[in-house]
């Protein structure tokens, strides 16, 4: 025993140790910061499980267009523990999105961005950039018959950009088509170059904590003072300041250990994303999606108006970005509780609430035509005469039931049809099936006189009887 | 012996070296950017050859059907495995004409699916949908497919192995 302690004096002596981590460790936070602070670290413990199971991936994952699929689908199916592996990363990533989120949202509503922290929250959102990055390229990797789809959506979104957007189309795509550079160019995106900037942007981050102190919860009435703020807050922590270790620092400790232990079991229980059939680009059976933490974005894409959509994919995230990055810049003063800033809560609200709005459209995402749809078993059909029972029947071969439904037969792209006779006239019927609407083709081209008479018989049965 | 080196001389001379070793050492970095920045251009960079791909023989195809046919990209990679592919929904109006649509909806890239029986192309990304001759009908997408040229060799049908259609602002 005492070997090891002569040992570890030694080392310590050598290298400084605890002599650099000490006052970090002990360095004195404002008391009354509590659990409304652990957002940060948590994000920071989710980082460090993400690159630990990600060097892991890493030794069993091919990184080639042509044997990825089969790397994952033996990290899936045969490595030991693989799947969980791969849980662990994938719901990590999810953690670590979700946590950033809450973590600026705390910020943003307490003002912590205001002086001297403008720089945490400036270096704050190319962090958020970063790790949203992450978790798109990353979805990426798990190269199956979707995942080709991420690289092939993102390329055409950057071809939008004016003037040089084709070429930034073809760097994503490393090439003139989706092919075997594409795979290459994001695996070193997603392992080499992305998180060299996280390491180097998470050290700047953190090292401003310790630099400008964690900042007071705010109190309604007290503004900052840029002159007088820094001899303030230094006074104030040598009067009531508190140790980070252990003080504070256990919030932080239990509440990241439970963020992991809930990442644990999603893993065990829940499992990563299935892998679906080959990466094969001319494989048409496809339902490309994001992954859960931007189906929002996914959803504005199919519910936007089609007019000014060129726009939004190229001038909403610079307008969003830059608004983040000047907001410290224009607000670094003032009021800092939330009550006293009225329009922080209004636009927390309005974001969250845009966000799971879209969310939950994207999850159930009606828009997209039900493929699986059969045609409409005789009992929904009902006793009807041959003409209509001919119209259910071209309800669906000419393709009305993939977007319209009929007592929950069918898509949901267009309105529900069970009981549209209640609603529509025989002539309102006809025009819309002949010229379409808003988002449905125009059929009049399209059926013989026979088969339009056949349709509307069978539309004019589906009524509730009242 | 310094001592009879003016002061003046001294400090030029550092400045001159400082420089010197700031210049030189900025003037490597950009010459060894320059094979790290070409690896990231090379796709941008390289020349595609023009390449005609074989989809089957002109009776294959009936007239006034759609089908689904697959092709080599015009240079794949050795390693691209699966990714070499393209796909094209391949129509016969007549005799000896044909139409070879991309897969890719004009909206943000997603695969459309040809329904048969209704003549329409539906895109299950946003809902996308095109008529018969590849036109627009409704939903997101600001334009109809795009095509790639097709011709009749030997009683060949072949289609351009082209870049993927990337829609501009």
């Amino acid at each position: 025993m005492n070997k090891l302690k002569s040992l570890w004096h030694w080392f310590d002596d050598r290298t400084g140790l605890s002599d650099t981590i000490r006052p970090l460790a002990k360095h004195l936070v404002p008391p009354d910061s509590k659990w409304t602070y652990v957002f940060g670290s948590a994000t920071l413990f989710t980082f460090i499980l993400q690159v630990i199971t990600g060097v892991a991936l890493s030794l069993l994952y091919q990184p080639t267009s042509e044997t990825a699929y089969q790397s994952l689908k033996y990290i899936s199916t045969e490595a030991p523990l693989g799947s969980i592996l791969r849980g662990i990363h994938f719901f990590g990533a999810s953690a670590m999105i979700l946590l950033i989120g809450i973590h600026m949202i705390r910020v943003y509503l307490s003002a912590s961005y205001k002086y001297p922290r403008e720089m945490s929250w400036i270096s704050g959102v190319i962090l958020l950039g970063l790790t949203l990055g992450m978790g798109f390229t990353g979805q990426l990797l798990r190269w199956d018959s979707n995942g080709v789809w991420s690289a092939v959506v993102a390329a055409e979104q950057m071809g939008r950009v004016p003037i040089i957007g084709v070429w930034i189309a073809r760097f994503i795509l490393a090439g003139e088509t989706l092919g075997g550079a594409t795979l290459s160019r994001f695996f070193s995106f997603h392992v080499f170059l992305i998180p060299a900037l996280l390491f180097g942007i998470i050290g700047l981050h953190v090292f401003l904590v310790f630099r400008n102190g964690i900042s007071e919860p705010p109190e309604a009435g007290r503004l900052v003072k840029p002159d007088e703020y820094r001899t303030w807050y230094e006074k104030m922590l040598e009067k009531k300041g508190v140790p980070f270790w252990p003080d504070a620092a256990w919030r932080d400790m239990l509440f990241g250990l439970g963020v992991v232990i809930v990442i644990l079991i999603l893993a065990v229980v829940k499992g990563a994303p299935e892998i679906g059939a080959p990466p094969d680009p001319a494989n048409i059976h496809t339902n490309p999606r994001p992954d859960w933490y931007l189906l929002w974005y996914f959803a504005l894409f199919a519910l936007m108006p089609r007019s000014i959509e060129s726009v939004v994919i190229v001038f909403g995230p610079l307008l969003a970005i830059t608004v983040l990055i000047l907001l410290p810049i224009f607000f670094n003063r003032g009021e800092r509780h939330p009550m006293r800033r009225p329009w922080s809560i209004g636009i927390v609200l309005f974001i969250i609430t845009m966000i799971i709005t879209l969310w939950s459209e994207g999850a159930k995402s009606p828009w997209s035509p039900d493929f699986s749809t059969q045609p409409l078993p005789a009992k929904v059909v009902g006793q009807v005469n041959a003409d209509a029972r001919a119209g259910a029947g071209l309800f669906y071969d000419k393709g009305c039931q993939f977007c319209h439904s009929i007592e929950g037969h069918g898509g949901h792209r267009g309105p529900d049809l069970t009981y549209v006779a209640d609603r529509l006239t025989l002539d309102q019927m006809t025009i819309r099936i002949a010229n379409g609407g808003k988002n449905m083709p125009p059929f009049g081209e399209k059926l013989s006189e026979k088969e339009m008479n056949a349709i509307l018989s069978f539309l004019q049965t589906r009524t509730s009887g009242k | 012996m310094s001592d009879l080196i003016p002061d003046a001389v001294k400090i030029g001379r550092r400045k001159f070296f400082t420089k010197m070793g700031i210049f030189l050492s900025g003037f490597l970095g950009v010459v060894i950017s320059i094979p790290v920045i070409g690896a990231l251009l090379t796709p941008l960079l390289k020349k595609t050859p023009i390449v005609w791909r074989s989809v089957g023989s002109v009776d294959d195809f009936e007239i006034g059907k759609t089908v689904l046919v697959t092709f080599q990209d015009a240079s794949p990679l050795p390693w691209s495995g699966p990714t070499s592919q393209s796909g094209s929904w391949l129509r016969r109006t007549s005799e000896d004409e044909f139409h070879a649509f991309s897969i890719n909806c004009t909206h943000l890239g997603c695969p459309v699916r040809w329904i048969a029986d209704a003549d329409l192309f539906l895109c299950p990304c946003h809902g996308g949908v095109y008529n018969q001759d590849g036109s627009y009908a409704a939903g997101p997408p600001p334009k109809g497919l795009v095509k790639y040229p097709v011709r009749i060799r030997k009683d060949e049908v072949e289609i351009m192995a082209s870049p993927l259609p990337i829609t501009r602002l």
